[in-house]
């Protein structure tokens, strides 16, 4: 088999057997699992108290006296506070609440209990709020009654130059989706290239490069271990990716009102193929290739901060991505190669994406990984056997030109 | 053919010479000793043949040609730095570096079981590489190292760190191999491990070639007019002599330039001294190195 398989194929099967990789792989669809059971068992838990509780009240305005039970409440009128209390402390009633006489332009209510608490229960709400709801009303039809209650329910068109509702609707559900997926596809750069750099930082520190440099060569070593934790890291996302999919069928059940709109359109699913594996690479070679010039494993952690950062900047820029595309910044953040994948990402949920800047960003992407695949194989040679010593920034910049 | 053929390669880290004007042929079949102080600049001298680092100058070709993808599945190579994946169980060890040497898994665990069973390791294969000992995971990175049955072997301080018993392991294996035709190159420290081993060296220090030859010949040129004898008796003083040293029981004596050890023999006889034990004395490598270096130094 040719070498360079032959290392992809150990580095793919030493990380997908790592305990840590197993862990975070099948944490987000159990947990979203959970979170779905939950929703969907919960509701019944909690309907089981279904008793009527017994209210008192006092009231001082004497408008309320109509639709005293309804919504698993019982409201009992007392003529005076001490009468309320008196029934209170015999447990007639298990709390009392008194409409002042200036409820009407206060809109106050006072309400005692024996226990305390952090809020009344929402049943006792929103009992309290229908039985006051109805008296205030009273005289008008029970349907105006009804929408009095819940007068705006919004839906939002977005309507393109020419009228036409436009393709992406954006808003909550649409945004949601791209920006959780973001977050994961960091997560996936981020684990497959710290797989990278621990790897490197460990052969070096026990010895194996030397063996392995005998055997093949330093642009085999780089690629074979960049394309095997890259393909460790693609079917992380790609499990993500069916999970989410699978998941949100089943979460539409639950969570209706907010999931039930989402959707994995084929776009979105080969732009975030597309980008994690650019992303990817990107981020394992430079990670490479600070592995190749730190003496330990620690070292090259903290160098690699430097890459890190700007793959975090988009999460910073949210906001303006949101409100405004078409900002300068944003575009910037588009090309940018480090920046390019998570922009995209979010970006994807909210509008269409000119194709002409997707190009752009996927054309720099693509040139940057060459360029940096092929720095990083000289700074291999030239360093991958040094120990104990980091090179200063002139010394890298000399190699460069000599090799 | 030769084996391996070094010409005047040169390697400067900074601005001090690593390896300075070093060249010599290694030819097939032979055991080949690469000698000299700790940071003589056998190592590097070696990374350059192994391609892992490049020379400044000069070129060094391996079986006949530059070192290829081909020619590197026919080395095997131990590195001085020592280290193994800590995680990986023995037998998967040495299958994976012997797939990267282009062999196919099922001949390499054939091999390894046989190789581990020689070193009396083969309970330990499934084991993991961090829960051996140091001197077992030695001996398995020698197994790695000619468990593709490589042609050329290169083994930097293969002595360093091991127990006698794993030493004469390692001495007799490679003797096995160079009677099976294989050609070896070794770089030792200690000069004893030479002296037994070695056919030809090169001796360097401070980068570059102070000694090169048979050991034979290197010893006759350093020889110094003298000789061990061990007697009964003491041995007073005798004319000619003009030192007398003991010697690991024995006692060397350095003669003047007109006493030859035929004269001294004679000598010894006529005034009726027994004599259980009469040799050249030639001088140990050890002796010649420090002359050597010391001749340099000045």
């Amino acid at each position: 088999m040719n070498k360079t398989l032959l290392l992809i194929k150990h580095e793919f099967l030493n990380t997908v057997r790592r305990k840590a990789f197993i862990i975070l792989t099948l944490a987000f669809p159990l947990i979203a699992l959970l979170a779905i059971l939950a929703g969907q068992v919960l509701p019944g838990v909690i309907k089981t108290t279904t008793t009527i509780e017994k209210i008192g009240y006092v009231d001082q305005v004497g408008l309320f006296t109509q639709n005293t039970t309804g919504n698993n409440i019982q409201l009992i009128p007392y003529t005076t506070e001490a009468a309320a209390k008196t029934a209170l402390e015999q447990k007639v009633v298990a709390e009392y609440f008194v409409i002042p006489a200036n409820y009407i332009s206060t809109g106050s209510i006072q309400i005692y209990t024996l226990t305390s608490e952090i809020a009344p229960s929402a049943t006792v709400q929103s009992g309290i709020s229908d039985f006051l709801m109805n008296n205030l009303l009273k005289g008008n039809s029970t349907e105006i009654i009804a929408r009095a209650k819940n007068p705006l329910n919004i839906t939002s068109t977005t309507l393109t130059a020419s009228g036409e509702p436009a393709a992406k609707q954006g808003g909550f559900s649409a945004f949601i989706l791209p920006y959780l997926f973001s977050v994961l596809l960091m997560l996936a750069i981020f684990t497959s290239s710290g797989y990278l750099l621990q790897g490197l930082g460990e052969e070096k520190e026990n010895r194996v490069m030397e063996i392995l440099l005998s055997s093949i060569s330093p642009r085999q070593l780089l690629s074979g271990k960049v394309l095997g934790l890259g393909a460790a890291g693609l079917v992380q996302i790609v499990v993500w990716l069916i999970s989410a999919n699978f998941l949100l069928r089943m979460a539409s059940a639950s969570w209706g009102s907010v999931l039930g709109s989402l959707q994995i359109t084929p776009e979105f699913l080969i732009l975030g193929i597309v980008y994690f594996i650019l992303g990817y690479l990107i981020m394992a070679i430079l990670m490479a290739g600070v592995g190749s010039i730190s003496p330990t494993a620690r070292e090259s952690q903290q160098l690699s901060v430097i890459f890190i950062m700007p793959v975090i900047i988009p999460i910073y820029f949210m906001p303006l991505i949101m409100e405004n595309s078409e900002n300068i910044v944003v575009k910037i953040l588009t090309f940018f190669p480090l920046t390019a994948p998570i922009t995209v990402m979010v970006r994807s949920g909210l509008s269409e994406i000119p194709l002409w800047e997707l190009a752009v960003s996927i054309g720099i992407l693509i040139l940057s990984v060459w360029g940096l695949f092929i720095l990083t194989t000289k700074l291999f040679r030239t360093y991958l056997l040094m120990y104990g010593k980091r090179p200063d920034f002139n010394e890298i910049v000399r190699s460069f030109r000599e090799s | 053919m030769f084996s391996i053929e070094v010409n005047h390669i040169f390697k400067t880290y900074g601005t001090r010479p690593a390896v300075d004007d070093v060249s010599f042929d290694v030819n097939q079949g032979e055991i080949f000793g690469l000698i000299g102080p700790n940071g003589a600049g056998k190592t590097t001298t070696i990374r350059m043949m192994m391609d892992i680092i490049k020379p400044d100058s000069g070129d060094i070709k391996i079986m006949g040609e530059k070192l290829n993808d081909n020619s590197k599945n026919k080395i095997g190579y131990l590195p001085e730095e020592r280290g193994l994946y800590k995680k990986m169980s023995v037998m998967d060890t040495i299958i994976y570096f012997a797939s990267l040497k282009g062999v196919d898994s099922q001949l390499a665990r054939q091999r390894g079981e046989e190789l581990l069973k020689r070193a009396d390791l083969l309970p330990h294969q499934n084991k993991r590489i961090e829960e051996l000992s140091r001197g077992m995971s030695q001996i398995i990175q020698v197994i790695i190292t000619v468990i593709h049955e490589p042609d050329l072997i290169i083994l930097d301080e293969p002595f360093s760190g091991l127990d006698p018993v794993n030493t004469q392991l390692l001495k007799d294996l490679i003797r096995d191999l160079k009677n099976k035709g294989k050609t070896i190159i070794m770089s030792t420290h200690l000069m004893n491990d030479i002296e037994e081993l070695c056919d030809r060296l090169l001796m360097i220090n401070k980068g570059r070639a102070v000694l090169y030859g048979s050991l034979a010949e290197v010893k006759a040129n350093y020889r110094n007019n003298a000789v061990l004898v061990e007697t009964t008796g003491a041995l007073g003083t005798i004319e000619g002599v003009l030192e007398q040293r003991p010697h690991n029981g024995a006692v060397e004596l350095k003669l003047d330039a007109k006493t030859t050890p035929q004269m001294l023999l004679e000598r010894l006889v006529q005034k009726g001294i027994v004599v259980n034990r009469f040799e050249l004395s030639t001088p140990s490598l050890t002796e010649i190195f420090i002359k050597v270096a010391g001749n340099e130094h000045e």
